[in-house]
């Protein structure tokens, strides 16, 4: 294999060759050679890169400058001025702007794209711009120069962990995968995304699915696996797509299938779809799902590693896990371990939502605070106003009020906390949110979503959603918190799998840091954020109200009564306090008590 | 409510979608643990699977037709019912939940005259609520076949169902 500094892609669609570009590509290479950079500057064809609307166009990587418009007489001054004096010609520059991603943006402050490196900048349905990106390189390492040994010594030495959550050491899985007795062996990929908040996977799929193809037939080749699943929720149809199309693409590149890149290494790949059950992305539950069977999770051990996938062994990673494999490969183990802290390496992807400005998907090392996601990243709150707590880890995480902001997120400190890191999701709350209602809301979904095999789970979180929805309607009881205490610690000892040793976790942390809202609501029947419909009611304050009728035409239920121009008021018999006289009068005269 | 509706002839009585139905199987059947792939085809292509349908899947499969209502009964993405020819979904993940949502349900059922998994007496509209679909940056989200409104709130909610209503 030769290597040249620098490639340039010459679009040859048939509007640019239409325009002259297979002899502008002839003629450009003649014009390197003559001035001697054959053998630094390589000149290819590729299919497509802008609109062609103004070709014949050029790409040159690794420095992604994109010229457009050329003509035969530019080619001496561009090849003298650029290709050996590196100055931009800025006249020939392209016009032409690639759709910006509008979800991810540019990098914000405090962020490291890593796992994100690639999304909003390649084309998901175009191999080549992957492989323009050092695409496929870290796999042609690993088959010609590396032992499956090397490779799990290197994923090892980067200390990466499951992105999952869980945070195993992903090389230690991979260890047990290769040395359990068993053929053929498979490796999957977890990409049930369920946790609400949580869009980190969807995004890596969607944007760069290329990478986590890569990793997975890395992944494969140290575990001496033959084939592989990737099991993607159904809620994500466009990942779904753009997978296939991606492992269509690289099947036909050779990146997949037989004898990959003429080695005697063979591994293929298959998209499975979910159906709408959050309990699949247990890992025991995902295999029952892709066997075809109902999602129920089964006891570990054994687990998949030594008996997976019908009874074989197999290996099951995040997609971000195996995302940042072909990297790590590429720029070594000391350089992912040179991010992060001590016992968590490397980066972390987040969905940041909820009452912060700059809400979408962050990837920062680990060791950052929260306090710098927050406000440097995040941007601070909403309208100004008060930080109250931070959802980290999904439905099983836990809330963390404002006494942990400058605890580093790392596996560790977030579950000493109380919390997990979970998958990322991440969800700031303002000082209007109650923590009981978000207790309760975390408990309809688990509640909701546990598949009923043991009973802990199935009636346990019955039972605590049922004290919750008690509490919140202010019928709460005096003994209600130590309930809920004993029930969970029931529940977290004796549940069957992940989802029901979590799903005490939401009352769990707000308890242990927002015990004093559960104890309003209790013995004061208030509930201190103004949420809990039975515990507020709606007041039109005569001092601010116009008597402008605009509240009485919008009350979905007439309670509001009164003269025009004269202050109104509110029935409390007939109110459902719904909020809407709030939302509409413009004087804000109504006031929530 | 009355039941005003038309009901439908089943799909294995329809020829189209008999063929339809026999394609999607005669291609995925050689799957190892093919009734998840073919159940998740037959959904999205006939929008519902019927219990006659369940039992020719079953025999067609080989498989008990136990397993097929389990499967079926277990995945929320399942239905067993038709559906209004839209299918309007408030997203419940925690971001939208946050958000609003609560209120958008509220406006619909008002609007509709229909409660959650309930379609209108047109076969136009049903509305559910569903998980997160991970478009939480625009809280709160409904989505509606395959296109997403976000950051919508009661008072335009009307606007956006009627385009439907009509189509």
């Amino acid at each position: 294999m030769r290597y040249y500094r620098s490639h340039v892609m010459v679009c040859t669609s048939p509007q640019c060759v239409d325009k002259g570009a297979r002899t502008l590509m002839k003629r450009l290479q003649e014009e390197l050679a003559a001035q001697g950079l054959a053998d630094e500057v390589a000149v290819l064809e590729t299919p497509h890169i802008g609109d062609c609307a103004n070709g014949p166009e050029i790409m040159v990587y690794p420095d992604r400058v994109h010229y457009a418009g050329l003509t035969l007489e530019d080619l001496p001054s561009l090849v003298e001025e650029y290709f050996k004096k590196g100055r931009v010609v800025t006249r020939l520059l392209s016009q032409f702007r690639p759709p910006v991603d509008k979800e991810l943006g540019p990098p914000k402050p405090k962020e490291v794209r890593v796992v994100l490196r690639n999304c909003g900048k390649i084309d998901p349905e175009n191999i080549e711009d992957y492989i323009a990106e050092d695409g496929y390189q870290a796999l042609a390492k690993v088959l010609t120069e590396m032992t499956p040994e090397q490779v799990i010594e290197e994923i090892l030495a980067s200390g990466l962990r499951g992105r999952g959550g869980a945070g195993f050491p992903t090389g230690r899985k991979w260890q047990f995968c290769r040395a359990a007795a068993g053929s053929p062996k498979y490796v999957v990929c977890n990409a049930d995304e369920g946790d609400p908040g949580a869009f980190m996977n969807r995004r890596v799929l969607e944007g760069d699915p290329h990478s986590v193809i890569e990793g997975m037939i890395i992944a494969a080749y140290a575990i001496g696996a033959s084939y592989g699943y990737i099991y993607c929720r159904a809620e994500y149809p466009i990942a779904v797509r753009t997978l296939r199309e991606a492992i269509r693409q690289a099947r036909e590149y050779g990146f997949l299938g037989q004898n990959i890149l003429g080695t005697d290494f063979s591994f293929d790949l298959e998209v499975r779809m979910g159906a709408g059950a959050f309990v699949c992305g247990e890992e025991t539950a995902l295999m029952a799902s892709i066997e075809g069977k109902r999602g129920h999770p089964r006891t570990r051990p054994p687990f998949p590693a030594v008996s997976g996938l019908w009874g074989k062994p197999t290996n099951i990673n995040n997609v971000e896990s195996y995302a940042v494999v072909p990297q790590i490969i590429l720029k070594g183990s000391a350089w992912y371990a040179s991010m992060g802290t001590a016992t968590s390496k490397g980066t972390k992807t987040f969905a940041l939502a909820g009452d912060v400005n700059n809400t979408g998907l962050i990837e920062v090392p680990f060791g950052i605070t929260m306090r710098e996601i927050i406000y440097d990243v995040g941007g601070g709150i909403k309208g100004g106003k008060g930080f109250k707590a931070v959802q980290t880890g999904g439905p099983m995480g836990g809330c963390l009020p404002a006494a942990y902001l400058d605890v580093p997120v790392d596996y560790e400190s977030l579950t000493s906390a109380g919390s997990i890191m979970g998958s990322g999701g991440m969800v700031v709350m303002d000082e209007e949110t109650c923590m009981v209602d978000i207790a309760r809301f975390f408990m309809e979904f688990i509640q909701d979503e546990s598949c009923g095999k043991c009973i802990p789970c199935r009636v346990g979180t019955r039972h605590l959603l049922e004290i919750l929805e008690r509490i919140c309607a202010g019928l709460g009881k005096p003994d209600d918190i130590e309930e809920l205490e004993h029930l969970s610690s029931l529940i977290r000892r004796s549940s069957l799998c992940g989802l029901g040793q979590g799903a005490p976790n939401p009352v769990v942390t707000t308890l242990r840091h927002f015990r004093s809202e559960y104890e309003a609501h209790i013995y004061d029947k208030r509930c201190p954020a103004k949420v809990c419909r039975a515990l507020i009611r709606y007041e039109i304050d005569p001092a601010f109200c116009t008597g402008c009728t605009l509240c009485a035409r919008n009350c979905p239920v007439n309670a509001i009564s009164g003269e025009r121009r004269q202050p109104h008021t509110i029935n409390q018999e007939l109110c459902t306090r719904c909020g809407i006289c709030k939302q509409v009068c413009k004087f804000d005269a109504v006031t929530v008590s | 409510m009355a039941n005003t509706r038309k009901t439908l002839p089943d799909p294995l009585t329809i020829p189209e979608q008999r063929t339809l139905i026999d394609r999607i199987i005669a291609e995925n059947r050689h799957l190892p643990g093919a009734s998840m792939v073919v159940l998740g085809e037959l959904q999205d292509a006939i929008g519902y699977i019927s219990f006659p349908m369940q039992k020719y899947v079953a025999q067609e499969l080989r498989v008990p037709e136990s397993q097929i209502y389990g499967v079926i009964s277990f995945y929320s993405f399942f239905t067993t019912e038709p559906r209004g020819r839209h299918n309007v979904k408030f997203c419940l993940g925690t971001a939208c939940y946050v958000s609003g949502a609560p209120k958008l349900i509220e406006k619909a059922q008002d609007v509709l005259g229909i409660g959650i998994g309930e379609t209108t007496d047109d076969w136009q509209l049903t509305i559910e609520v569903c998980r997160c679909v991970g478009a939480c940056s625009q809280a709160p989200v409904v989505m509606i076949d395959d296109d997403i409104y976000g950051r919508v709130t009661p008072a335009e909610l009307p606007k956006i169902l009627a385009r439907y209503q009509r189509t």
